[in-house]
């Protein structure tokens, strides 16, 4: 079908896609995020390199996400820890709430709460910040002066993200235990240095590197699900908000997907 | 790097567009233009809104692919180039974006800095400061230098955006209606600076606007884009100097007859 002359650009580019063209975009798509993630592992870690905004980056990511992550990570501890009370009390196990609460939270609650709270922040701010960048034609802008907006815009915030998450993480399970040891303290009256040993005794090494790579492939795959959302956005304000959605839906969406992939791997390893 | 006026070979042609189509989904935008572009010479491209004027100059800088036709930029095919020689290429053009394109989280020293820093890396830091203090005071503009862009009017980003473009000392100039949504007495100033551009630093540029008044004062030379081909080329007074109604139309309403 032809349209006619008088038919602009614009009305062409919104016209309704049909059922045909919206499964080949949906391939095309499968294949977009693969030539994405490939385009990231081929331009990250050759020079130039873009120190300064990689800092920069671990800054918005990391250190501005601070004071969120402290407030729910507090939280989570003292709310797991009382909601787990009265279950152990009724064995008269309340002595196990330590161990308990800390396998709660290096194993499965730190990483999870903080990638959620990450996709939720992070991958929402990147969508929108790329995707009205991509709407204001700073991305074209950056591409005609050969700048390399791709290791600019994307590589560097999506290191950040990988080397901030777990950071962030390994803060979370702090303040997390903190806010146990609280409650536990005020019930139970436990000392600090009785609750730690307890806390940590159940906590193997296993533990410790399955956080650690959760977080990592957490903090992978939030920067790289908003700079895929941002950078390719569709025009106009309607794109910006689209893509900052997209990215915190399908950021957590894949964060329970991973945590599931993970733990099962990792349950080969426990005897 | 900057070209002597004595070198200036105006029957050379810096870009050279033969039978170029592009089209989005089933709207053809581009039907086979051809179009040449002299070295020094400014070539303002006029046509509606939505007839694929900037989809041409984005195509000449390489952000758009065509469907078919060759572009050939100061002696390359921008289609058959590798992403590494279209860098080089790039490096050659400026581009003026309609909406300035700032980078609105870098202060006007940052979005100077951006582009020169990048590709000529062995500049030291008093070079860059040099380099950009020069081609802000170029464009009338020092003393915004520590400014963010939220804190410039439209004709001052106008500005500030096409010093950006400067400071890579293009041979090309692209600009994407560079008196949009300006007041007269901006726009003026805008045309002048265009005419200074083309002067001091000996560029070749294609002007895209629906500014009859710009297309006079800047262009040597007119082409009209209707229904995806040029239509009519030549001088202002060529184009205009015709019974079509839809030049007609175009000439009459920007100059109120």
């Amino acid at each position: 079908m032809k349209l006619d002359n008088s038919t602009t650009l614009e009305e062409a580019e919104t016209a309704k896609p049909s059922l045909w063209q919206r499964v080949s975009v949906f391939f095309e798509d499968i294949y977009n995020v693969y030539r994405f993630i490939l385009r990231f592992f081929k331009e990250a870690f050759l020079p130039p390199y873009e120190f300064k905004e990689f800092i920069r980056q671990c800054y918005e990511v990391g250190y501005r996400s601070f004071p969120l992550i402290t407030l729910t990570g507090f939280i989570t501890g003292i709310v797991f820890t009382k909601q787990s009370r009265p279950s152990l009390s009724e064995f008269g196990a309340t002595s196990w709430l330590p161990s308990l609460v800390s396998i709660a939270i290096f194993r499965a609650l730190a990483p999870l709460v903080t990638a959620l709270i990450g996709a939720g922040k992070v991958g929402s701010s990147i969508g929108a910040e790329l995707a009205s960048m991509k709407v204001t034609e700073q991305i074209d802008a950056m591409e005609v002066s050969a700048t390399k907006p791709f290791k600019f815009l994307v590589c560097m915030r999506v290191l950040a993200t990988t080397v901030s998450i777990p950071i962030l993480v390994m803060y979370t399970a702090f303040v997390s235990m903190i806010g146990a040891y609280l409650n536990v303290s005020q019930n139970e009256g436990t000392s600090i240095s009785a609750f730690f040993q307890d806390a940590f005794e159940p906590i193997s090494f296993l533990d410790f590197n399955t956080s650690l790579i959760k977080s990592i492939v957490f903090g992978f795959t939030i920067g790289m699900v908003g700079c895929y959302q941002g950078f390719n956005s569709s025009k106009g304000t309607e794109g910006v908000g689209k893509a900052a959605n997209s990215a915190v839906v399908l950021g957590m969406f894949l964060v329970f997907v991973e945590e599931i992939v993970i733990v099962q791997i990792s349950g080969f390893f426990r005897v | 790097m900057e070209k002597q006026k004595a070198d200036i070979d105006k029957s050379k042609a810096v870009i050279d567009i033969k039978g170029l189509e592009k089209s989005f989904g089933d709207y053809d935008v581009l039907r086979g233009i051809d179009l040449k572009v002299y070295q020094g010479e400014n070539v303002v491209v006029l046509g509606r809104s939505g007839t694929g004027k900037s989809v041409l100059i984005k195509i000449i800088s390489g952000l758009l692919k065509p469907d078919a036709g060759t572009v050939n930029v100061l002696g390359e095919d921008v289609n058959s180039l590798n992403s590494k020689e279209l860098e080089q290429l790039r490096l050659r053009i400026g581009f003026s974006f309609q909406n300035s394109a700032l980078y609105d989280s870098m202060t006007v020293r940052g979005n100077l800095e951006f582009p020169l820093v990048r590709n000529q890396r062995k500049l030291t830091k008093a070079e860059v400061n040099k380099e950009v203090e020069t081609v802000l005071d170029a464009v009338g503009l020092l003393q915004t230098i520590n400014q963010m862009p939220s804190e410039l009017s439209g004709g001052q980003r106008k500005r500030i955006g096409i010093a950006r473009t400067l400071i890579l000392k293009p041979e090309i100039m692209l600009y994407d209606e560079p008196t949009a949504g300006l007041d007269p007495i901006t726009c003026i100033e805008i045309n002048h600076l265009i005419n200074e551009v083309q002067k001091n630093y000996h560029t070749s540029s294609i002007i895209i606007t629906h500014d009859l008044t710009c297309a006079k004062e800047t262009g040597d030379r007119v082409a009209m884009l209707l229904d995806g081909k040029f239509e009519r080329t030549g001088t202002f007074e060529e184009v205009f100097n015709t019974d079509d109604e839809r030049v007609k139309t175009f000439y009459n309403y920007n100059f109120i007859q």
